[in-house]
């Protein structure tokens, strides 16, 4: 296994998946949170379009829209990132993780929000608090710790999806598996060698996940 | 509803305030798609000529579009049907008593449900059943989507009957044991049927995980309706418009699943036939085309719940059976 793996860049493709996994996690954040405050605005159509956008990225397979974005987006339509077919495809799965994700965390903070009792409110404000105290020093406090368990999920899930860039040709670590399972046959140690790097990418981030939503968890 | 906790009953100025963002939501969102018609137009994508076969041409939905569909229900329907014995059998396994069913039960779960399914599809696929000479040359690609998605889905099932079985009320087991029956029947007989009930919109919420995650199928040439959508823009030279097609079907049915899921929660918590929490919160461990969070648009708070409940990691859950006072 050890003379096998000289002869694949591994450490390059471990390397692009964790490139992915982390620009995609601050633009699902990004795109996420703008959805999330469109979705618990009280404005009708902000809160329609949030929703459709949710609607929308939720129910579309992840790999739908990565075919789409290379094949159908970039080819047909012209629009690249850039003109090396491997940059492109690189820079539209970065693109299109962050936005499935998105709504993935919009919905994550939002039930965060709502985990929040009106009666927390209702306090805040008949004891004087303006909107914007209760707001910053009661509501969004409690909505973020209430919001940590979900979005920690939302963000193990990121890092296993960043393989379906495999799909668009993107060589991360699955494009590798696929590339050394077909010249070499099936090789059980390097399938191991896979999943641990995504048990060892994801549990630590699981463990700190369950211990800080113990550790913020409002009691009620 | 979120908004009420939010946000005050607005006074004039803030009717204003509404009044101004509507007016700009409503203009970003005809500005958003006018540039989306715009590059459509502008690369050809609007021609007639493109869209027309999906409603003149027969041939365009008979011999591609629910060829494609029907594939990709039939992996979907098989891989929760065998992810649901699997996973039924794990988790049972991992409430035995015993810690030899237990803890291999528990590690083959927690690996399982860490792995994404296209390695596993990838592997299968690649490594052993594209060179398998006694299997049809159409199964192979079907039976590494299977197999993929049943050992990733089970072991998801899995930790939901655990979730299940333990948000039951105590009172349950008890009741079960203190009129003699064994631990074993207690959970056949009593603990199980409740949990199984109170998972259902879960279950079917599942359901919809697979049929987004038997899209990956197209990297190992499964025919699911991705790949005939690819198809059919080859061979009509429409591929966007056979993409938006593909991605239109699969977002009603999902859509479709998801309000099951809520219709079949809102019913049986009415009902009341179980003792359960009856929540349709999604296992958070996911991965492939599927998503964390699931049908949030119902009972968000018991989504968060259920979060917690499945974020476990094997150390947690190790802990949780250990406060377990165990029958």
């Amino acid at each position: 296994m050890g003379e096998l793996l000289k002869n694949y860049d591994v450490w390059g493709a471990i390397w692009t998946t964790i490139q992915l996994a982390v620009l995609s996690a601050i633009g699902a954040t990004v795109i996420g949170t703008i959805v999330a405050i469109m979705r618990v605005s009280p404005v009708a159509v902000l809160r329609g379009l949030g929703t459709s956008y949710v609607n929308i990225f939720r129910n579309t397979p992840l790999t739908v829209l990565l075919v789409m974005s290379v094949l159908g987006l970039a080819f047909i339509l012209g629009l690249s990132f850039s003109d090396d077919f491997a940059r492109n495809a690189y820079w539209w799965a970065v693109a299109m993780l962050s936005l499935y994700h998105a709504a993935f965390i919009c919905e994550a903070l939002r039930s965060g929000i709502n985990t929040v009792p009106a009666g927390q409110a209702e306090a805040a404000r008949s004891i004087g608090l303006t909107f914007s105290q209760s707001l910053s020093q009661v509501l969004l406090p409690q909505a973020f710790r209430g919001a940590v368990a979900p979005l920690v999920s939302t963000y193990i899930a990121l890092i296993k999806n960043t393989t379906v860039a495999a799909v668009i040709g993107v060589t991360d670590i699955a494009g590798l598996l696929q590339e050394i399972t077909e010249n070499e046959g099936a090789q059980l140690g390097i399938f191991f060698m896979v999943a641990m790097v995504f048990v060892v990418l994801t549990l630590p981030l699981g463990v700190f996940g369950t211990s800080l939503s113990r550790r913020l968890a409002v009691k009620r | 509803m979120s908004a009420s906790v939010l946000f005050d009953a607005p006074g004039p100025k803030a009717r204003t305030r509404h009044l101004i963002l509507t007016v700009i939501g409503a203009l970003l969102a005809l500005a958003g798609l006018w540039v989306v018609i715009g590059k459509m137009r502008q690369a050809g994508q609007l021609e007639p000529a493109l869209w027309e076969p999906f409603v003149t041409d027969k041939s365009v939905w008979v011999d591609y579009l629910l060829v494609g569909l029907w594939n990709t229900i039939k992996a979907a329907l098989l891989s929760v049907v065998f992810a649901g014995l699997f996973g039924l059998l794990l988790g049972m396994g991992r409430l035995s008593e015993n810690k030899w069913i237990r803890w291999p039960a528990g590690a083959v779960v927690e690996f399982f449900r860490a792995v994404p399914v296209l390695i596993m599809m990838i592997f299968l696929f690649f490594g052993y059943f594209a060179k398998a000479e006694t299997l049809p040359a159409d199964w192979r690609p079907l039976f590494a989507v299977v197999i993929a998605l049943t050992l990733y889905n089970g072991s998801v099932i899995a930790e939901l009957v655990r979730s299940g079985v333990h948000s039951l009320p105590k009172g349950q087991g008890e009741a079960g044991l203190s009129i003699g029956l064994t631990p074993q029947q207690t959970l056949r007989a009593i603990q199980l049927p409740q949990a199984l009930t109170a998972m259902l919109p879960a279950l079917i919420g599942q359901f919809v995980v697979v049929l987004k995650d038997t899209a990956l199928g197209v990297q190992i040439t499964y025919p699911e309706l991705l790949t005939w959508a690819k198809t059919l823009g080859s061979s009509y030279g429409n591929t966007v418009p056979a993409y938006l097609v593909a991605a239109l079907l699969f977002i009603l049915l999902n859509y479709a699943m998801t309000k099951l899921a809520t219709w079949v929660e809102r019913r049986l918590k009415r009902r009341g036939t179980t003792a359960g929490k009856v929540t349709n919160a999604m296992p958070t461990i996911v991965q492939g085309g599927a998503e964390p969070g699931g049908p949030a648009a119902a009972g968000t708070r018991a989504v968060v719940a259920g979060a917690e409940e499945t974020i476990e990691s094997a150390i947690e859950s190790a802990k949780e059976r250990r406060n377990d006072p165990g029958w």
